[in-house]
This record gives C-alpha cells, structure tokens and sequence, in this order.
C-alpha cells in the first residue's frame, strides 16, 4: 500500500525554500525573456513545462516513499528534458537532449537498483520504514547501496567523471531554465545523498567519507579548470557548476567522515558549511545564468570572444553580473565567501580531532580547496571582464541594449539576496544547524556557532572569528578613507585620452586581450590533463604568397574521449554481436519464447 | 573608542612606513650591486609627485577602472587592520582570521585585475591574465602555512598565535614558505620585477600601466602596504614575539627595537634574494609555487610529528 504521506521535516522545507527563492525570479525573469525569441505556442508550452519542472522539484525533495520519489525523479529528468530540446531548431540542442536523457537514465538505473536493495530488507519503500531496518543490513549490502545510491545522485549532480551531460544539457536550454537546473535541479541530487545516505542508511564507515571527499576535491578542480577554457558563457557557468558541486560535497563528504569516527559536533558544522554554499550557489548561479541569459538576449551570443563593453550599454546587468562573479570567486563580503570560509574552517578544526596522516589529507585537501577558489576567481574575472569591460568585438556587442524590466527585476532579486545572505550569516547558520540536525539525527541545541548576533565562532573557546557585517563596514569604511585621501589633494583632474598603443594609432577591439589568451597560462599549466592541440593552415594565393594563416586552439576532453567514448563503442559492438540471434525469422522468435518458458517452468519447480 | 583610534594608529603606522620599506629594499639591493642608488625616501617622492600629477583616463575604460584603487586600497587597509602589530588584542579578530586574509587579497586582486582589463590594452590583459594565474596557484601554498601554524597553535586567529612563544622547525619552514609567497605576491624576482616595464616579463606593472596620478599613487600605496602585512606576518612565525612585560624603559625600547629589527632582517633576505636569482620564465613561476607548495606540506608534516 503506497503512503503518500509528504514529509515536511527541516531538511524538506529547506530544499523547498531553495526551489521557491530561484524559480520565483527565474519564472518572472522568463516573461519577457521568451517574448520574441520563440513562437507564442511554444511560450505557452514551456511556462506549462516549467510549471511541472518545479512542481516535481518540490515532490522529489517532499515525498515520503522512495517509489514517488523515483516518479518525481522521472518527471523531473523528463521535463527538464523537453526543457533543453525546446529550441528543436539547432541540432545541438537535440544532442544535449540526448545525452542528458541517456545519462540521467543511467543513473535513475542505480537508483532503482539500490532502492530494490533497500526494499528487500524492509519490505516497504516508506522512508521510515528503511530507516529502521538499515543499520541491520549487511556490511556488504551497505556498502553497494552506497555507491549506487552515489553514482545514482552523482550523474545528476555532475560529479566527475559523471559529469559529461551537464555541460551540454544546461547551456542548451532557455536561459531561465538553465538557471534552475544550475541552481536548484543539481541541488536535488545533493538532497537525494542526504535524504538516502545520511537520514536512511546512516553513516558508519569513514571510507564513505574519504572517498567523497576524493571524489569531490577531483570535481572541483576538474570542473574549474574546464570552465577556465570555456568562451561559450553559459558552458562556461555549468562548468563552474560542476566545480561548485564539488565544493559542497567537500561539506558533505566531511560531514560523513566525522560522523563516522564520532564527531557530532565538527559533522554538523561541515554540514552546515556544505549546505551554506549549496544555498549561496543556487543563488548566484541562478542569478549568473539569468544575466547570460540578458546578455544573449541583448546580442544574440554567447561566445564572449564577440562581446566586450557591455558594461556601458547594459549597465545593471553588468553590476548583477559583477556581484554574482564576485559571490561566487569567494569574496568578501559576498555569500561565497562566506561559506567557502566555513568549509575551509571545517577541514582545519577537523584536523586537530585526527592524528598522523589524515590530518595531511584534510590540510591537503583543504589547499586544493584554496585552489579552486583561487582559479575560480580567474575565471570569472575572464568571464566578466571579457563579456563587459573594455571596446566592443563585435557589431552584436556595439548595438546591445539594456534589457527589460521584469528581466531585471527577477536578477536585481537574487542579487539582494546575495547579500542579505552574506550579512544574515549567523541566522542562516542557526537555521542550518536544524536542517543538519534532521538529517543526521544530532541534538544540535547545544551547539553554538556564534559569539554573538553578527560574529560567526566555529567553536567556542576556539578564538576564530569571522563577522561579515563588520568586515563589509570595515571595507566600507577605509575605502572611504582611500577616498578621502584621493580627495586631500584637491578634486579629480581627469583628462579622457586614448589607450595607450606604444605609439600606434588608435587602438581598436582587435588590439584587445581575448578570453583564449586569457586562459592561455592555464592551458600550458595544466597541460597535462588539457592535452590542448593546435590547428594551423595557411591559405595561400599562390605558391608564393601566403594571403592568411589560420589558426585554432582545442583542448582534449579527456574524460570523453578516454571513458565514454570506449563504452559507447563497446555497446555498440556489442550490440552488434547481439544482432546475430535476430535474423528476423518469425519461427525463430517463436522458437525463442517455447524455449524460455521452458526455462522458467523448469526454474519455477526446481528452485 | 580607544580600541577604534589604536587601530587607526596602526592603520597611520602602515601608511606611514610601508613606503619607507619598500624604499629601504630598494638601497640595499642598490648597495649590494655596489651602486649608489635612489635615496632611501624615494617611494615617498615618487607618491608625492603622483599625488599632485592630473590623471589620465583611457577612453574605453569604465566605472571598474576608476573605482578599482579605491577597492584596492581598502582590501589592504582592511588587511592591515586585522593583523596584530601595535595592539595584541585587536579588536579586529572579530572581523576575521588569517584565512579571511586570502579573500580579502583575493578581493583586491579581482578588482585590479577587472581594471586592467577595462582599458583594452593588450598590456593590461597579459597582466591581468598572468596576475590571475599566479596567484591562484599561490594560494594553495599560503593555505598549507596556515594550516600548519593553526596546528601548532590550535586557532587561525592572528591575534592569538602572535601572543604565543614558539619557535619550531614547522615554523621555519612555514615561514620559509611564506617568503617564497610573499616574493610572488609582493612582484619581485624571480616570479615578476618591479623595477621594469619591459612587456615580455611585466606581471603587476603591466596591471597599472594604465594608470596615473593619484589613482596609481594609491595603487602603489596599497602594495606598499601588501607587503609590510606579509613581512609582519612571516616576522611572527619566525621570530615569535609576544607582549612584554615592562620592567623599565630600557627593557621597553629594547624590545621595540627587536619588534622592528625583524622586518629589518626579513626586508633584507627579500632583498638578498631578489639580487641572487634571476627572473624567471612564467610558466617555471609555476615550479617555484610547486616549491613553495612543498614546504607547506612539509611545515604540516613537521606539525603533525610535533617538531
């Protein structure tokens, strides 16, 4: 009999609060985003799409019974589907659609494989009901579980190297809807491992957590230094969400690793920390996408190779794009900040309740973490000062207008938000601490995490400290100094005059840096894993005379080429093979069916 | 109040003498190449005649590049207001620890990079691209040097590992560590090099080559600054020093004197440094940050065995 109970639990209402804080601006956003850019049937078609998209998100991360779990799963993953082929015109969108869809089946697989592993203990698939009877399962049997349950949430998450799908399917679809697979429909996932791992299955071994932590220090440098190399923004802002994904699993991950050597107190800080920058994320991602989203609008592209000097004719998208970069490349007093800080704390307070060589491993890992951050700061100086600053490359760029209202409104909300974020840390945290509470089944009333209304304290009696509202004041204040002494000196003489061009003429949009030049050094650093390659061609008028050369830069998706592409052809032959028992003869087939029922008689009396 | 005005006394301290550091390296690595050099107050000059000089702006550049100085020097001002150098229980830990340190570089560096790029010189992108990269794969090894210190000492809070006595083999190394970065973050030899404008090797130079007047000024205030926090920074894993406990004047100007004689010894080994070695290409600027990741892993091994 099918409960259809739905949970209302911290953990459920904060997921939900996440759909409903990014789908509200991103479903006002699509107003006018969608007029004029497809024919009104299909306007009409894809607002009843989104509609459902975001009512099965919040199915998934409400229902109580783990077979509505599966079908809002599934409707989700189709929905979001048709949402990426909406543009049917361009072939590309087609072949993202595909990919998604296979992919994201492959993982449904898995759940449904460890959701039958699940039942075959409990005899139900009431959520309650697993819950009281996994910690009698056997170690073996947990620990597949596990790693279905991973694989099964990490291909919708994008954790590496399940992440092919991610940057194909998001950046094909409309930009609104991009912004909620970004923000929210990944984010899922992350509820699903907690929701299944830590709430149903528990967590008990610390392998669990070493190997996440692994899995996700691996996805966040893979998925930064891939958007590095991007010059299609909104590729370049899934790639970045594969990093961000990364970063809360490194939360996530922690949490598991000290919930299983008994740390209830540092497991709810790092699930905090990792839950933090799951919010933060759905909000500067989603807001970064809806500003692509303007900025294709406006121009028409999304290659930032043709852009540049947006920033003087769209110049609110431009500060709500500046905001989201600098959200998301971690810096103060930004959200991003803020939880990339907690993480980091997590990783250093963790290391003084271990010893020897795991210390090493959190000290390491956290130094991977700095990283990330650190290459996730280049990027998006790449993305934004490349898109906005400098001359125009291109005449879509030099005709670009500002966007509509509605358009801005729906970014001028998540950029609030990013805000109010960053400030409000120590209410955010006190809330957070309940979610984690729920989800691993800690009394978290005596945990403090704050000295006082604005101070955020990880441990008390451990003096570190992190007050965002003071440090925003701060800033605020000794820049108005530095302005103050720019001003001592009498008013801003200012004479408006050319670049500087080492004595040429006028300089021009071709004399400028490109995002490829840009990302340049980090090609050649991590070459390693990049393999780039080079095309030239020379085109010649005559034997003599070369009129042009041309030249391309590629780097090698090594995961595809090297793991999917193996498979893909692997089940192709193998498929090939399989071709010989069905040559098409009607008796055959019929032969084939006599003898399986056979079979089955056979297996029905003997076993 | 009183702990507001110690802090902008601090504040006046770095404002005050980090050009006067910087001047100071300058001499001593002109005396070592045996020339007589700039005067030691050259910074000052140089400041002073940037600050009466009309400005030019490029064309092309927008609200990034005129507001950018104004971030800049308030991300190293909000740095030198956090770490402990006149006043040992500063108000500020509040603020933020060591790791907030990072972010709030980071936040500085963002922002110049944004208005090099604004310009739409070729210049400032290579700069701002270069710059970029250098410094992401700076601060892995900066983490680790914290990581280690915040082993030895159980907390990222400045203020309270300043007021420790403690010199072990960790730190050393830490602190050795902790140069190598601060050689990258401050643009001197090997990895960049003030002193030239020359395009192939310029890294922070080519950033503000746009730039002029009293927005350049504060620019090279707010690096001035930048490296007087690091030298205070590597001086306290060092050569750890807490408060005195004053006896009498003599004890109290003693050790004031050796509070300052240690950016004195570090300010020369940057120099030393600076004259031994070459400039480096870019992408060996890459081996020299691996080194410097290796030491923070060595400073944490060294840590974690408790030496």
């Amino acid at each position: 009999m099918l409960n259809l109970n739905l949970l209302f639990d911290p953990l459920s209402l904060f997921f939900l609060c996440v759909i409903v804080i990014v789908s509200l601006p991103s479903a006002i956003y699509s107003f006018s985003y969608l007029k004029g850019e497809y024919p009104p049937a299909k306007i009409t078609l894809s607002s009843l799409l989104l509609a459902i998209f975001i009512l099965s998100m919040a199915a998934v991360v409400t229902v109580g019974n783990a077979l509505i779990f599966l079908v809002a799963w599934e409707i989700m993953s189709l929905v979001s589907y048709f949402l990426v082929i909406l543009d049917t015109k361009h072939e590309k969108s087609v072949q993202a659609g595909m990919i998604y869809i296979v992919m994201t089946h492959i993982g449904t697989a898995f759940l449904i494989a460890a959701f039958m592993m699940m039942y075959k203990f409990a005899h139900s698939f009431d959520f309650l009901a697993i819950k009281s009877v996994c910690q009698a399962m056997p170690v073996q049997e947990r620990n597949l579980v596990f790693l279905f349950l991973l694989i099964g949430f990490g291909t919708k998450a994008g954790i590496v190297p399940l992440h092919i799908w991610l940057p194909y399917a998001h950046p094909q679809a409309p930009s609104h809807i991009s912004s909620i697979m970004s923000g929210v429909m990944i984010k899922t996932a992350i509820y699903g491992i907690i929701r299944f791992i830590f709430f149903i299955l528990g967590v008990n071994v610390p392998w669990w957590g070493i190997f996440v932590l692994v899995l996700a220090v691996i996805t966040c440098l893979v998925g930064i230094i891939y958007a590095l190399m991007e010059r299609d923004i909104k590729r370049l802002l899934a790639y970045s969400s594969i990093e961000n994904i990364g970063i809360i699993l490194l939360g996530v991950g922690l949490a598991m690793f000290f919930l299983s050597i008994n740390l209830p107190y540092l497991a709810v800080f790092s699930m905090i920390a990792g839950m933090y920058h799951l919010v933060n994320h759905a909000i500067f991602k989603g807001l970064l996408f809806l500003c692509a989203g303007s900025v294709y609008k406006a121009t028409g592209t999304r290659d930032i190779e043709k852009l540049g000097g947006l920033i003087k004719r769209m110049p609110q998208t431009a500060v709500y794009f500046l905001i989201g970069a600098m959200a998301i490349s971690a810096l103060p007093p930004f959200n991003g900040f803020v939880s990339e800080w907690l993480t980091l704390q997590a990783f250093f307070l963790g290391a003084l309740h271990v010893t020897g060589g795991a210390r090493l491993f959190l000290g390491i890992s956290a130094a991977l973490l700095a990283l990330t951050s650190g290459l996730a700061a280049a990027c998006f100086v790449k993305a934004f000062g490349i898109t906005f600053l400098a001359q125009p490359r291109s005449r879509y760029a030099k005709e670009a207008k500002e966007v509509s209202l509605s358009m801005r409104i729906g970014m001028l909300f998540l950029s609030c938000l990013i805000v109010v974020f960053a400030l409000g840390a120590v209410l955010i945290m006190k809330l957070l601490a309940r979610v984690a509470a729920t989800a691993m089944n800690i009394d978290t009333s005596s945990m403090i995490f704050s000295l006082n209304n604005f101070t955020l304290s990880p441990q008390a009696g451990n003096a570190t400290y992190l007050s965002v509202p003071l440090l925003a004041l701060v800033l605020f204040v000794l820049g108005a100094i530095g302005f103050f002494i720019y001003r001592l000196f009498g008013r801003e003489k200012v004479k408006i005059y050319q670049t500087w061009g080492c004595g040429y003429y006028k300089l021009g949009s071709r004399n400028e840096y490109t995002a490829t030049a840009f990302s340049k050094p980090f090609r050649i650093a991590f070459s390693f894993f990049l393999l780039p390659y080079r095309k030239t061609q020379k085109i010649r008028e005559s034997f003599y005379h070369v009129k042009s050369f041309a030249y391309e830069t590629y780097t090698t998706p090594v995961f595809k080429k090297y793991i999917y592409k193996p498979v893909i052809a692997l089940v192709f032959k193998s498929a090939k093979f399989m071709r010989r028992i069905q040559p098409g003869s009607i008796h055959l087939y019929l032969g084939y069916i006599f003898v399986t029922l056979l079979l089955l008689i056979i297996f029905m009396y003997k076993f | 109040m009183m702990k507001i005005s110690q802090i902008l006394l601090q504040l006046i301290l770095f404002i005050g003498f980090a050009p006067l550091l910087s001047g100071f390296i300058a001499k001593i690595k002109n005396n070592l190449r045996m020339r007589k050099g700039q005067s030691i107050l050259q910074p000052y000059y140089n400041l002073a005649k940037l600050f009466a000089k009309e400005e030019v702006v490029s064309e092309t550049a927008s609200w990034i590049f005129r507001a950018a100085p104004f971030v800049v020097i308030a991300a190293s001002l909000t740095a030198a207001s956090l770490i402990p150098v006149l006043i040992f229980t500063n108000p500020m830990r509040y603020a933020g620890d060591f790791l907030v340190l990072i972010f709030i570089f980071s936040l500085g560096r963002f922002f110049l990079a944004l208005a090099a790029l604004d310009s739409g010189s070729a210049f400032g992108g290579m700069g701002a691209s270069r710059e970029m990269f250098i410094s992401s794969l700076v601060e892995p090894a900066l983490c680790l040097v914290i990581f280690s210190v915040f082993l030895q000492f159980s907390s990222t809070d400045i203020s309270a590992f300043s007021a420790m006595h403690a010199l072990s083999a960790s730190s050393l190394v830490a602190a050795i560590a902790l140069l190598l970065v601060t050689i990258t973050e401050t643009s001197r030899v090997p990895i960049d090099n003030q002193e030239t404008h020359l395009e192939l090797t310029m890294i922070h130079e080519a950033m503000v080559l746009e730039y002029s007047g009293r927005r350049l000024a504060l620019l090279e205030m707010a690096s001035y600054i930048k490296q007087m926090i690091f030298f205070f920074l590597i001086a306290q894993i060092i050569f750890p020093i807490a408060l005195p406990e004053f006896v009498n004047l003599g004890q109290l100007g003693f050790w004031i004197l050796w509070y300052f004689t240690r950016i004195i010894i570090i300010a020369i080994i940057t120099a030393l440094v600076e004259i031994s070695v070459a400039k480096m290409r870019l992408f060996r600027a890459v081996d020299f940050l691996a080194f410097a990741f290796v030491l923070g892993i060595i400073a944490t091994v060294c840590a974690i065995i408790g030496v």
